[in-house]
């Protein structure tokens, strides 16, 4: 059974197409990877599928309920989390406040509790402190916890958004360019780390530029070019595609290689 | 049209041209720095009172006005250079309060070169009132319309006909590429202030036979331009002009129709009502947050 | 870091608890008491402004809006209709509440100079209103208030006043910083930080600032409320434009998003033109002067500066 479900989906902006007429399924196990030239449309097509754009025609279901034209927040409460390519960090906040506040939608947020901080609130602080923490161990950040977010290593920051949305307990988790920018050991770490998400049950959407890194954990691939879907199937399928080849692996992948 | 129509007409395009004017300096501010500048207002009020004191000296009007708008110049210049380039913060928040601070602080030295009290400047062509269709309007009202139709032209003229002008959309559009091509952001900051205070003045001076002049008019003069911009959209020019227009017909529409003391309430609730509606204004950017 | 948290708010509460016990050593008259007593009023609605403005980041140019419909709808109650003060002063602090959530609604989606500008034209038609209907209002002249009664004491005299509003003040503090730290508190900082991300992580951006505009608008309703009792005569000029940049430039002044600095803040822009006063005709360029000067070598606010300055390894 599939997970997300997308139809017909487009969106433009005054005349430009940035993604047209999509149509494809991510099913609910493994790493779900999609790739394509600059400007083939990929974050255009995260930000609709997590509703921060409203799409220009088409239709989203998420686990078989409709979610198409809903606020972003709809999206998360249906088990949609994701990263940003340009980060996206509360500055203002320390590393594990962050964390703390991915938690949002598994917290009483009565206004009434919090002004008067009764003691069930106090409780239910000291346990999402306690998970925040668990976090961002998971993502290697244990040292980070009391840092103001606005004094970490980029590098650091990419994991922390990762633990930020994990702190939801999506069902679906889309990371945008996960390793932009990173050395080569950081990228192994955020692999590692994609590797265990899978693990742990989260169907994982990976947009990235890094090839080696895709067809390394990518258990489908979904390729883009204009906005357009160019190829689908499995990793090793899509490379051997002569279309993808020349539109994409052609100049790019000599590039990476 | 019924003459009491067109008499109520005629007197909001007379304010509205003095909203638009007031508008237009708030939008050049904005564009170039993303700053409100909440001192707008005294700008127009210095330049009504130094015309009046000028002209009280002897000085014939042009001259004076001539004085009085190169007065008010340096002292946008002089807000720029002393207050709003030194600020390292980039919160709106800040640089708000840095202006309001201005503001206060020049209608305080206002009070103490001049005075509390009300003064008037003579009508640049007579009193006597032109019969039109029915109604009637001073000559003083062609001035500020006709006036204000130069100067809108004239900054047309500038941004999209002149280097300068350009490099100043340019910076308005993207700081970074902007400099990038060579365009000193901080010498664009710096003219726009003074423009900004050079349109402030003229305003005052075309309204201070109409209505008076005093050390505290800038504060409705600038809410009200502040306003315009903000209903046409910010940082656009025809936007600044239509919002001023808008905003002093409906004042002088409901004025006459509903309540004087009311006028303003309709005129804000309106404004309110597109911003829900149009949440950039009429003619503010559409813009997409990229992420 | 909780324990340390704790400590530091309840530290803080100490202080503030310390001063406010102390202070009348020092307050040699009842123009002292005065200004101390305009000073804890004054601090209770910024504490409720910086929750919209320095932790959700959201500007408000209309707040004294809220504060003068406070005041006159308590005033109102108790002198046109007979209603006993308390139930006047929640009576009006409800229906600004109610009106705030109105108009949060469709004006929270305005994002920067927008909302800035659609709050100012909520506080300018409120003050307008108020001065146009002199039936109720007197208008520009103001009215005259009936006396605070308390259980069927009436409080009088800055000395008793004093007290009340200190441990409102104290009130006041409390539930902010209770709130801050709690899950909605840090939603509120969320979106200052990161609108979008809030989103994502499922934070309803318009119901969380709706509801700290409501938060904030009660905070302003129930000073204005009781400022008018304290005062014994209001005018519009509490509700117009000019009291609203008063109230922001104090927020900003003693520091955006610190709870304490709104009450610092609060407590130097009541002062100082107090202290200004033997200046006379000086007094508005000196405090013109301030706040541009203030803002230039103190773009953080007062509190926060010197926070960082004391403390550098610790953070917030």
């Amino acid at each position: 059974m599939s997970l997300l479900r997308v139809e017909a989906l487009s969106k433009e902006f005054g005349g430009v197409h940035a993604v047209q007429a999509l149509q494809f399924e991510i099913p609910a196990q493994g790493v779900y990877s999609i790739i394509g030239p600059n400007g083939a449309g990929k974050t255009t097509l995260l930000n609709l599928l997590t509703g921060v754009y409203r799409p220009s025609a088409g239709r989203i279901w998420f686990d078989d309920k409709e979610l198409t034209g809903r606020a972003p927040h709809h999206y998360a409460a249906a088990g949609v989390g994701r990263t940003f390519q340009n980060l996206q960090i509360f500055f203002n906040m320390s590393a594990l406040e962050n964390v703390m506040v991915g938690r949002y939608l598994h917290e009483r947020c009565g206004l009434v509790a919090a002004l008067l901080r009764f003691p069930s609130l106090a409780r239910a602080e000291r346990a999402c402190r306690a998970e925040a923490l668990q976090l961002l161990e998971f993502v290697g950040l244990a040292g980070y916890a009391r840092a103001a977010s606005d004094s970490m290593p980029y590098g650091a920051l990419k994991r922390l958004e990762i633990a930020r949305a994990l702190a939801a307990r999506p069902r679906l988790l889309l990371l945008d360019e996960p390793a932009a920018g990173l050395n080569p050991t950081e990228t192994q770490e955020i692999v590692r780390l994609i590797e265990r998400l899978a693990a742990r049950g989260i169907t994982t959407v990976l947009v990235e530029h890094n090839m080696k890194l895709v067809m390394g954990v990518s258990d489908h691939v979904l390729v883009l070019d204009y906005g357009r879907k160019l190829a689908e199937g499995s990793a090793e399928s899509v490379r051997r595609d002569p279309k993808v080849i020349e539109a994409y692996l052609g100049s790019e992948a000599q590039a990476h290689a | 049209m019924s003459p009491q129509l067109l008499q109520y007409l005629l007197s909001g395009l007379t304010v509205g041209a003095i909203y638009a004017l007031v508008a237009l300096g708030f939008s050049i501010i904005y564009n170039a720095s993303n700053v409100i500048n909440f001192a707008q207002g005294e700008f127009v009020m210095i330049g009504g009172m130094t015309t009046v004191s000028l002209i009280a000296a002897g000085l014939p009007l042009a001259l004076a006005a001539l004085l009085a708008i190169a007065a008010t110049t340096l002292v946008g210049l002089a807000l720029e250079k002393l207050a709003v380039e030194r600020v390292r913060s980039e919160s709106v928040v800040t640089l708000i309060i840095i202006t309001i601070g201005a503001s206060i602080l020049l209608r305080g030295l206002a009070s103490l070169v001049w005075d509390k009290n009300l003064h008037a400047l003579p009508a640049f062509s007579g009193e006597r009132p032109i019969a039109l269709g029915g109604a009637t309007i001073v000559p003083q009202s062609l001035w500020v319309v006709g006036v204000t139709l130069v100067v809108v032209a004239a900054l047309w003229w500038f941004f999209n006909r002149t280097l300068h002008g350009k490099a100043m959309l340019a910076t308005s559009h993207n700081r970074l590429a902007a400099q990038l091509v060579g365009i000193s952001v901080r010498r664009v900051l710096l003219v726009s202030f003074g423009l900004s205070a050079a349109l402030g003045a003229l305003a005052g001076i075309l309204i201070a036979p109409i209505t008076f002049t005093a050390w505290d008019v800038g504060v409705m003069l600038g809410l009200k331009g502040f306003a315009a911009a903000v209903l046409g959209g910010l940082g656009s020019g025809p936007g600044a002009v239509i919002g001023g227009l808008a905003l002093g017909l409906l004042e002088a529409l409901s004025a006459g129709y509903v309540s004087s003391a009311y006028k303003d309430v309709i005129a804000f609730g309106i404004m309110l009502a597109v911003l829900v509606l149009m949440p950039g204004g009429l003619l503010g950017r559409r813009s997409v947050e990229r992420v | 870091m909780p324990a340390a948290l704790r400590t530091a708010r309840t530290g803080g509460m100490l202080a503030l608890a310390v001063v406010i016990a102390l202070l009348p050593l020092a307050l040699a008259n009842n123009y002292f008491y005065d200004v101390a007593v305009l000073v804890g009023l004054n601090a209770i609605v910024c504490i409720g402004l910086n929750l919209l403005i320095g932790y959700a980041g959201q500007i408000s140019l209309g707040h004294a809006g809220f504060f003068g419909l406070g005041a006159y709808g308590s005033a109102i109650l108790t002198a046109r209709y007979g209603w006993p003060p308390l139930a006047s002063l929640a009576a009006a602090t409800a229906g600004v509440a109610l009106l705030a959530w109105l108009v949060g609604r469709p004006i929270l989606r305005l994002r920067g100079h927008y909302l800035a500008m659609a709050t100012l034209g909520l506080g300018v038609i409120i003050a307008i209103v108020i001065s146009n209907e002199d039936q109720l209002t007197g208008g520009p002249d103001g009215m005259s208030v009936p006396p605070l009664a308390l259980f069927g004491h009436a409080l009088t005299g800055e000395k008793a006043w004093y007290w009340v509003v200190g441990a409102l003040l104290l009130l006041a503090v409390w539930l902010a910083l209770n709130l801050v730290e709690s899950p909605g508190g840090r939603a509120l900082r969320a979106l200052h930080g990161s609108e979008t991300a809030a989103e994502v992580v499922g934070i309803d951006s318009v119901r969380q600032k709706v509801m700290v505009f409501v938060l904030s608008a009660v905070f302003a309703a129930f000073a204005g409320g009781l400022t008018a009792y304290y005062s014994g005569f209001i005018t519009p000029g509490r509700a117009n434009f000019l009291h609203s940049i008063e109230l922001v430039t104090m927020v900003v002044f003693g520091g955006l998003a610190s709870t304490f600095g709104a009450v610092v803040g609060a407590a130097v822009l009541t002062t100082l033109p107090q202290l200004l006063a033997v200046l006379k005709d000086y007094e508005m360029v000196v405090f013109g002067a301030v706040m541009m000067l203030t803002m230039i070598f103190m773009p953080k606010g007062f509190v926060p500066t010197l926070t960082a300055r004391f403390a550098p390894g610790e953070r917030k």
